[in-house]
């Protein structure tokens, strides 16, 4: 990446990064902590630039004194025997009280970051649920009728309520740019607030580990101008009736499918009336989406075919179990997805 | 070698608790090796997820109870009684005791690699898999169905046994067997240290236990006290893990401050600077050790209170922290250093305990640690504390102590490699773990995708891990080749000019200790002070004999049915859970009624 490039994502702390130039030079890093495209998250950096700041001067007061004592005192041959020095009590109150009013310069700031960030959104803020599933995402948007799956779609400065839980056991939801994360915990309702100051693509993934394929647990997020948001959102609608059969004849075919090797027992596709499972994602506009698989892989015809031919083969773990069906129901099967958009 | 099976001698289960945690030392240095191998590259491909998740977890268990904790137990079985002028430990058939259920709890614990088959499960491992926190719910049976979480549950509960055994033991010891004069502010800093660590391991071991005792309840007899679908709560466990797991931080590390504050007077030729300031400081550590667990949880939503009380009492911890800091760099100040290996290792500790220290205030705040929590961030912190803290204190400890425990000096030039190898490898594994924390990698993960940007730093990563394995293997071999080079007793008793007691003894000691039992005056008997005289040679022979206990085989054998019970909790077998109760039954009662003279 090109320098300027490379600065404008790290904005704060980019000459700490100078530590390790060869190391920095690949940017830009879409799930950085030090690149903040929130309230939320641009609170915990400026938070963080303090705190770091403060741990800064105390390393370099502290290595140098270190360093000076281990130069300046190293024995010297001949040298008399060095004064039995007990202990000094101005001493031991200057250095107990030092970094007492340091740390009061960090608690301030601190408590009133955690009061600001405690997920209090206004009424007017969008809320979305999230359930934690292993090892997808499932986004509930109750104001819009809207269910889908590991991608999220939000509306650029709009107060956005994520009211987080889980459906088995504890994940923790996770965009750095957009904010801190917050643990999903069956039993309990946690919360997020923030307003995104930008959009665009921002990537995150579960940081709680919960078991086998936590590491494929990944999520996107589309922070979206107004408008573009809307069209999202009346894409997502239901179609009434069976979508119109666009192009591709095995469409028809798939759908039958669908319904005939069980797939319905586990997913919902709205239009179609057999189809309302809850175990696994909503299939609804799956077509429209980028990625499958917990964000795992590009929606491509390849990567679906894949997917359901051998669930388990492709991400450790997976709970769909291996339809290990024959090429031209496969074929129909990811026609009929791919045309659910 | 029935000698050493039955031995209750503090020296000797000292040496034994070196050996076998040295051992559980390079089998969790093993598993950090092909985690690192896994992470060199974006996409791993090397071990499944199943293998790495058994990998970080069995990495995390053993090297906080099967390599630190002995470790640590290694020093203190040996240097305590010593230091204190005491012929033994309170309790030395309890002391072996608690040495073989350490022994026999890991045993049981690895022998989860290996029994597969058994399980009928396809796979040869059935390794503990949930992370060495074991958090709930995912440990239940519904979502753990096989063995591995069993191993987990019933080897660290037997773990604890050992530890809990071995804390009211050196209480008893520190607080009476004490040789004449030596009041409590005449204790050494590391055997203070010790006690301090001691009443934190019998206050905090219990929570664990009664955890585990509730996760084994739920997976063995169908409780529900972490499910939420049975009106359980997981997150009862993470306030009950961690109420142990912070305070077994401070397990970790206080004895390791206690070897630097031994090991830098003694090389600078100068008493350790506000002695009383680092004892309090270290007792006040271990109190607000007690009121700091929810800081591993800030990412749980706790409320706002509730993460700023927590904020407020860890960041309190720091105060305490920097107050010894300050006090070892004044012990420095005005001396005459002399940089042994184990000088190296303890000026080593400071400089990386105070980059960990640091790191850890960053997170102390709820608001940035809800962005560096479960991520390399975090790793980089502990490893900084665990590695660069602990691990460097005890090398400190074992370079300067290995004389007295063996008779033989280690290598210098060795020690020189093993330390700068040390260090620099792990600044080279861990300190970029901080930038791929903070650009996005979270723990536990077996593969990143090349787009988060974080491979090269990770590849860094990995080289400094294995340059910490070839440090390690110098080490091993320092303690190999010079097993050969020199006879026991051919160095000097006291090759450093030690101020303590323990330099007062032959090295090795004689099994007695003290021939002689000394009359300590001060906190430095063995210097000449402004009060005092050093304490005059002890005689090379007791003047009268003295009695020392023989062997026991009831320790090692009372031990052994807690593995035989666990054994047949996991395989469902009841009579097998029966034999051990019945083991124990004798062991106990036959230890009880052994005669004084075994």
């Amino acid at each position: 990446m090109s320098e300027p490039v490379y600065f404008a994502a790290v904005p704060r702390l980019k000459w700490s990064l100078w530590l390790l130039p060869a190391l920095a030079c690949r940017g830009p890093f879409p799930q950085s902590t030090l690149d903040p495209r929130s309230d939320f998250s641009a609170a915990i950096d400026g938070l963080f630039t303090n705190i770091f700041w403060w741990a800064l001067f105390v390393f370099v007061v502290v290595e140098s004194l270190l360093v000076y004592a281990i130069i300046r005192y190293r024995a010297r041959p001949g040298a008399p025997e060095p004064k039995p020095l007990h202990g000094h009590t101005a001493l031991e109150i200057g250095w107990t009280l030092a970094p007492a009013l340091i740390l009061v310069f960090i608690a301030v700031p601190t408590i009133r970051t955690i009061f600001a960030t405690a997920g209090h959104a206004p009424p007017s803020a969008l809320r979305v649920e999230v359930i934690g599933h292993q090892w997808w995402w499932e986004f509930r948007y109750p104001s819009l009728g809207i269910t889908t799956a590991n991608e999220l779609h939000l509306p650029v400065h709009t107060p956005i309520q994520l009211d987080l839980s889980s459906a088995d056991i504890i994940h923790s939801f996770w965009v750095p740019r957009l904010g801190g994360k917050r643990d999903l915990t069956p039993g309990h309702v946690t919360r997020i607030a923030f307003r995104s100051d930008s959009a665009g693509e921002y990537l995150g993934q579960c940081a709680e580990f919960c078991g086998v394929s936590h590491a494929n647990m990944r999520l996107r997020v589309f922070v979206q101008p107004e408008a573009e948001f809307q069209a999202w959102v009346a894409g997502q609608q239901p179609a009434s009736g069976p979508a119109a059969a666009g192009g591709d004849a095995r469409v028809p075919e798939g759908r039958q499918e669908f319904v005939r090797n069980g797939c319905i027992a586990c997913h919902t596709i709205a239009e179609l009336p057999q189809a309302r499972g809850v175990l696994g994602p909503n299939l609804s506009r799956v077509g429209s989406r980028t990625t499958i698989a917990g964000g795992l892989f590009a929606n491509t015809a390849d990567n679906l075919r894949r997917w359901i031919h051998n669930a388990p083969a492709v991400k450790p773990g997976a709970l769909m179990p291996p339809s290990l069906l024959p090429d031209s129901e496969l074929d129909a099967l990811v026609a009929y997805l791919q045309s659910l958009k | 070698m029935k000698s050493w099976i039955t031995t209750t001698d503090h020296k000797r289960i000292g040496l034994l608790y070196f050996w076998t945690a040295f051992a559980f030392f390079l089998i969790g240095g093993l598993e950090a090796l092909v985690i690192r191998a896994q992470l060199a590259r974006p996409e791993g491909v090397g071990v499944s997820a199943e293998v790495f998740n058994q990998m970080f977890t069995m990495h995390g268990t053993t090297m906080v109870f099967l390599a630190l904790m002995p470790l640590t137990a290694s020093l203190f079985n040996f240097i305590i009684p010593l230091q204190i002028g005491a012929r033994d430990v309170a309790f030395p058939r309890l002391n072996a005791f608690s040495y073989w259920v350490f022994v026999l709890g890991g045993v049981f614990l690895n022998a989860s690699f290996f029994v597969g088959p058994l399980f009928g499960t396809g796979a040869l491992s059935v390794a503990p898999d949930a992370g060495w926190f074991g958090y709930a719910n995912l440990t239940s049976r519904q979502y753990s169905p096989g063995p591995n979480i069993d191993f987990w549950v019933l080897g660290v509960q037997i773990l604890g046994v050992a530890s809990l055994a071995a804390g009211f033991n050196f209480i008893v010891t520190i607080l009476n067997m004490r040789a004449p004069g030596m009041r409590m502010l005449r204790v050494p800093v590391f055997t203070w240290m010790t006690l301090v660590t001691q009443f934190i391991v019998i206050t905090a071991f219990p929570v664990i236990t009664v955890a585990l005792v509730l996760l084994m309840f739920d997976r063995f007899f169908g409780t529900h006290f972490f499910v939420p679908a049975g009106g359980g709560d997981p997150i009862l466990w993470q306030h009950l893990f961690w109420m142990f797991g912070h305070p077994e931080v401070y397990i970790l590390i206080l004895p390791a401050m206690g070897i630097v504050s031994e090991v830098l007077p003694t090389f600078s030729r100068k008493p350790l600077f506000g002695y009383i300031v680092v004892v309090y400081s270290g007792i006040l550590i271990g109190f607000l050790g007690w009121g700091v667990w929810s800081h591993h949880m800030f990412a749980v939503g706790l409320g706002p209170i509730a993460d700023s009380v927590f904020a407020g009492t860890t960041m309190l911890i720091a105060i305490p922290t920097g107050v010894k800091i300050f006090n070892w760099i004044a012990t420095l100040w005005g001396g005459q250093l002399r940089f042994t290996t184990a000088m190296l290792f303890a000026l080593g500790f400071i400089a990386m305990f105070i980059i960990g220290g640091l790191s850890g205030v960053t997170h102390a705040s709820p608001p940035a640690d809800l962005q560096q929590t479960d991520t390399y961030y975090v790793v980089a912190h502990i490893h900084y504390v665990l590695f660069g803290g602990t691990m460097l204190g005890l090398f400190a400890g074992f370079y300067y102590w290995w004389p007295k425990m063996t008779g033989r000096l280690l290598s210098e030039t060795l020690g020189r490699w093993h330390f700068w190898l040390s260090l620099i490898g792990m600044n080279l594994a861990f300190f970029p773990m901080h930038f791929s924390g903070l650009l996005g990698m979270p723990r536990r993960i077996y593969t990143y995708p090349d787009e988060l940007g974080v491979t090269s730093m990770n590849l860094v990563s990995t080289i400094g891990a294995f340059l910490i394995g070839v440090a390690t293997l110098v080490f091993f071999w320092n303690l190999f080749r010079h097993r050969r080079a020199l006879a026991p007793g051919a160095g000097p008793s006291d090759p450093w000019g030690g101020a303590t007691l323990e330099w007062a003894v032959p090295s090795p000691p004689p099994v007695y200790n003290f021939s002689v039992m000394p009359v300590v005056e001060g906190r430095l008997p063995l210097w000449r002070t402004a009060r005092h005289e050093p304490i005059a040679p002890l005689p090379a022979t007791p003047p009268a004999p003295i009695h020392v206990p023989g062997g026991s085989w009831w320790p090692l054998i009372t031990a052994a049915a807690l593995p035989v019970m666990a054994t047949g909790a996991v395989s469902r077998e009841l009579w097998v859970v029966l034999l051990g109760v019945a083991v124990l039954i004798v062991g106990v009662y036959r230890w009880a009624y052994e005669p004084f003279e075994g």
